[in-house]
């Protein structure tokens, strides 16, 4: 914990990064000031986009001492407010898992090679981001941590795969390389405790290291302290197992 | 977003956006997460059209019960046109 006496500098801008297939995308970067060597993150933002939510949770992470990056993975579907990138996303079914795993891969690559990085690399995503997150580190080698927050669709029905979603992220299980936090809430619909348990089980089944959470009285997105499912006392506990779980994992 | 419910009918109209009127090509209509509405999940429509860009978009946000008052509003409307003679033959349900 940082004391007040303490000196603290951050810089946050939007990037350019060469993205999945190369194509340049977007990405909001916030890094601690100094020479580090600093641990990183990758964070993959929720369904509803890439907004001020996001931001923020950029330079939290780069204020608790993370080179941190979020990517836009709606780059290509065009420039708007975050909310109409929302909705067009939302109208599309989302972006196409190649493509998401090939920006975050990507995204990964840029903390790596960064002169401040201590080499190692986390991803953290809420919502669609987590279930990216789980999905990323699992088909693109070279992540030391996995959070996934709330990531709904892990497991998914044969019903639910669609041409952008193929493939349930719960069938790269095997190749998951690194630890997992998961953090859920037990009155969610999407994931459902049950789904949250057929992962853990999954994961168990592989031999995988992980720790699941599911907290009572939270739904979906109870972080999001803009939203009606924002629990305060469930957000902060949440919080504060994602630092010990990162700073034990990315040291 | 995460109930992943969206259909897309294809419409043809006009809707009035931040910019003015434009010709509209699609309304959107999920049952997922608002933007704006104090509640976990809306049914939200967007009318929009595509070929303008995400920005070109008239979004709103109801609540179930306000969604079902709009059906049957919309529906109530179109019959008292309709036997009020005030609709096309091509526009008259079939009977």
């Amino acid at each position: 914990m940082y004391q007040t006496n303490d000196y603290e500098g951050m810089i946050a801008e939007t990037v350019v990064i060469p993205g999945h297939k190369g194509d340049p995308i977007r990405a909001y970067y916030a890094r601690p000031l100094g020479p580090g060597p600093f641990p990183a993150m990758v964070l993959i933002h929720h369904f509803p986009g890439w907004d001020e939510w996001y931001r923020e949770a950029t330079r939290k992470f780069a204020h608790h001492g993370y080179l941190t990056i979020s990517p836009n993975l709606y780059e290509r579907m065009g420039h708007g407010t975050p909310e109409d990138m929302g909705a067009a996303a939302r109208a599309a079914g989302g972006v196409p898992d190649d493509q998401a795993v090939g920006d975050i891969a990507a995204s990964m690559n840029f903390l790596r090679g960064q002169a401040q990085s201590n080499g190692k690399v986390g991803v953290f995503g809420t919502c669609s981001g987590g279930r990216h997150a789980v999905l990323a580190a699992s088909r693109a080698p070279g992540f030391d941590a996995v959070v996934d927050c709330w990531g709904g669709r892990v497991v998914m029905g044969d019903d639910q795969l669609t041409a952008n979603w193929p493939v349930a992220p719960i069938d790269y299980t095997a190749d998951l390389p690194c630890p997992i936090l998961g953090i859920f809430g037990a009155d969610d619909r999407s994931p459902t405790p049950d789904q949250v348990a057929q992962h853990e089980a999954a994961l168990k089944e592989h031999g995988k290291e992980y720790d699941f959470h599911m907290y009572e009285g939270a739904g979906h997105g109870f972080f999001y302290y803009d939203r009606t499912a924002y629990r305060q006392e469930q957000a902060v506990d949440g919080w504060n197992k994602i630092w010990a779980f990162l700073e034990k994992n990315l040291a | 977003m995460c109930t992943m419910i969206c259909h897309s009918a294809p419409i043809s109209g006009n809707g009035k956006g931040r910019e003015g009127w434009f010709p509209l090509l699609h309304a959107n209509v999920s049952y997922d997460h608002p933007f704006s509405l104090p509640d976990d999940h809306t049914l939200n429509i967007d009318f929009v059209n595509g070929d303008r860009g995400p920005s070109a978009r008239v979004a709103v946000e109801l609540s179930v019960e306000a969604a079902r008052s709009l059906v049957a509003t919309i529906q109530a409307v179109l019959a008292e046109a309709e036997s009020g003679g005030y609709l096309d033959e091509d526009e008259k349900l079939a009977v």
